[in-house]
């Protein structure tokens, strides 16, 4: 039987609708989002302006001169009751390598910079705080768990080419982590952070409240576009990445650093046939495949 | 021609109509924060409303043209120089080549505009010449201005329209040091008790000095949160939500304390509660607001959201007409 729209439609004053599809995050919920963006962007619906897809929610900017309100409403409403109707197909997309430097001087040096009043363990630091909170033995046990199974890229956004990122594990096994008490008013670049179940590469250096794992040497936006991952567009990831993480030590970052600056360092990346079926249905099966598609490229 | 920078001002950005499209990728719309005032220059100059202009926030730069030029300075009161003699606002200026323009103190507002007849001719980026200094594109070099910058001004662009001299009292922004803000309430503002939500729109609220193109602080009673669950993988504050895309003009309370409104340049989305939105007349209103503006957010429906909208396009229509 057809769900009819049980997403919750609300206004963001007269140009913006707001869709949450759900209130916790999934993936069916967060598959839902990307499709309805797709479905909609497919339309090319005069007086639609902006199509903002989130973990959860999906956000339509439009041009309330052109398109009614209450007509881009029942628009949006008829694809999300076509999209509940349709099982999950195969998306192509691809799987990224990303090597991070977790746990590096960079993030360690902020850490002591935010320490009290702003953090749960003025005393401690940001990975053992996850590890504690996550009932783990060990930090080396929180981050192989972080680094071991692939990620998903949820949404785009905060500020130029930030992704956030949603562990391909069950519901059980997600890392959950307390964002700082108060945000920091400073993050380094390409800081890889964790905030409820999310993570999130600071694209830029900032203001943050993710929790610091580690560090990544090469970019992941570059307006001066020179790098080959940049060539076309100055933001690397999409929405439907699959990213999985490879820890590097410090030899290794600076030499991938060193490339980034002769001009030649590319992601290692494979095209992919994502199966969220298969991924729901055993996690950690499927998230072998991934690892191994990946390896053996 | 250009504007050869002697001194930039405190924050001094190259602004236009706006990035729109990008939001996706988190690139916010950015652009003059009072839209209104920018247009007036633009048609003072000559221009069409698509010209690029300096935004100055307080203290403006003192720079020099090295050709004739026609200029107009609008939006916050501020004393003008040409050469240290004062001239006024709202009013076609003539430089000459090698004259020289200066500020003086800002006597209510935050922001006053520079149009050069031509516009400010910098590459655009992503569509727009706006400056979005975090992301290192638009303006000059993906920055706000530094001394020593030439600024490049564009070839005249004819609009069509009769030349405006002077913009009438009638039509000039007001600058209040007490504003009704409108604003949709909606969003997450289930997350408020019918006690908070009193308290956001009954009480009056004061700007703090923690205001800036990408959002505006304000300080007041707080609001009280309802008891509700928290959603997974949203975190543990009673204001977070699982991070999603944010309205331009939306209103976010962290922790219940400050309310936040989101400008032109704000982050596109993130993990706090937004219980409504400034409807997009209003926004040029809240880019007007000095620290200390007493504000009250006014709840309005979709209708009038949309009739307000239309009278905000009906001024602008009168101006380019």
């Amino acid at each position: 039987m057809t769900e009819q729209h049980k997403a919750r439609y609300t206004w963001g004053g007269d140009e913006f609708l707001l869709v949450e599809v759900e209130e916790d995050m999934s993936l069916q919920a967060n598959f839902t989002v990307h499709g309805m963006a797709a479905a909609l962007e497919a339309k090319k619906l005069d007086g639609l302006v902006d199509i903002a897809p989130g973990n959860a929610a999906l956000l339509i900017r439009f041009n309330p001169d052109v398109i009614a309100p209450a007509e881009l409403e029942s628009i949006v409403k008829s694809l999300e009751d076509e999209l509940r109707s349709t099982p999950p197909g195969v998306v192509q997309t691809r799987v990224i390598e990303v090597p991070v430097w977790f746990e590096d001087p960079f993030t360690k040096e902020t850490m002591t910079r935010f320490r009290e009043g702003f953090h749960q363990t003025p005393d401690g630091d940001d990975v053992e705080y996850g590890a504690q909170v996550n009932n783990l033995s060990s930090k080396e046990e929180f981050l192989r768990r972080y680094y071991e199974s692939p990620w998903i890229v949820s949404m785009v956004g905060f500020v130029a080419g930030l992704p956030f990122l949603y562990q391909l594990v069950e519901r059980d096994q997600q890392l959950v982590v307390p964002k700082y008490l108060s945000p920091r008013t400073d993050t380094p670049e390409l800081t890889l952070g964790h905030g409820g179940c999310f993570g999130a590469i600071y694209a830029v250096r900032g203001a943050g409240g993710y929790q610091m794992m580690g560090i990544l040497p090469a970019p992941i936006y570059q307006p001066e576009m020179t790098l080959p991952d940049f060539t076309e567009f100055s933001v690397l990831f999409k929405p439907g990445d699959i990213v999985k993480y490879r820890p590097i030590d410090e030899t290794e970052y600076y030499s991938i650093k060193k490339e980034c600056e002769a001009g030649t360092y590319k992601y290692k990346e494979i095209p992919f046939a994502f199966d969220m079926g298969a991924s729901l249905a055993d996690p950690a099966a499927y998230n072998k495949k991934i690892v191994e598609a990946l390896n053996g490229a | 021609m250009a504007l050869e920078i002697i001194e930039p001002g405190m924050s001094t950005t190259v602004q236009d109509r706006g990035r729109i499209g990008y939001y996706k990728y988190g690139f916010p719309q950015s652009g003059s924060l009072d839209q209104y005032s920018a247009t007036l220059g633009n048609r003072l100059v000559g221009n069409t409303p698509e010209e690029a202009v300096l935004e100055c926030t307080y203290i403006g730069p003192k720079f020099v043209s090295n050709a004739d030029a026609v200029i107009a300075i609008t939006g916050a009161p501020v004393d003008v120089f040409v050469n240290d003699e004062q001239v006024s606002q709202y009013e076609q200026l003539h430089l000459h080549a090698g004259d020289q323009v200066r500020f003086g103190v800002i006597k209510g507002g935050t922001r006053y505009y520079i149009a050069v007849r031509g516009g400010i001719d910098v590459p655009k980026a992503l569509g727009s010449r706006s400056t979005y200094p975090i992301g290192r594109i638009g303006g000059v070099n993906g920055r706000i201005l530094q001394a020593g910058d030439e600024i490049k001004i564009g070839a005249p662009v004819d609009n069509g329209l009769r030349d405006v001299k002077v913009i009438d009292e009638a039509d000039r922004p007001v600058f209040g040091k007490e504003v009704e803000v409108r604003v949709m309430m909606g969003l997450y503002d289930h997350y408020l008790s019918d006690k908070g939500r009193s308290q956001f729109l009954d009480e009056p609220w004061t700007l703090t000095p923690v205001a800036d193109r990408m959002g505006m602080r304000y300080d007041g009673p707080g609001v009280d949160w309802a008891e509700r669950r928290r959603p997974f993988g949203a975190g543990q504050d009673p204001s977070n939500i699982v991070d999603a895309g944010y309205a331009v003009g939306s209103i976010q309370i962290p922790g219940g304390s400050q309310p936040i409104i989101l400008h032109r340049e704000a982050v596109s989305g993130g993990g706090y509660a937004q219980v409504g939105t400034v409807i997009s007349a209003d926004m040029d209103v809240v880019a007007r607001s000095a620290p200390g503006t007493k504000t009250r957010f006014v709840s309005v429906n979709m209708d009038e959201a949309l009739a307000a909208r239309k009278a905000y396009q009906d001024q602008f229509n009168k101006i380019w007409s």
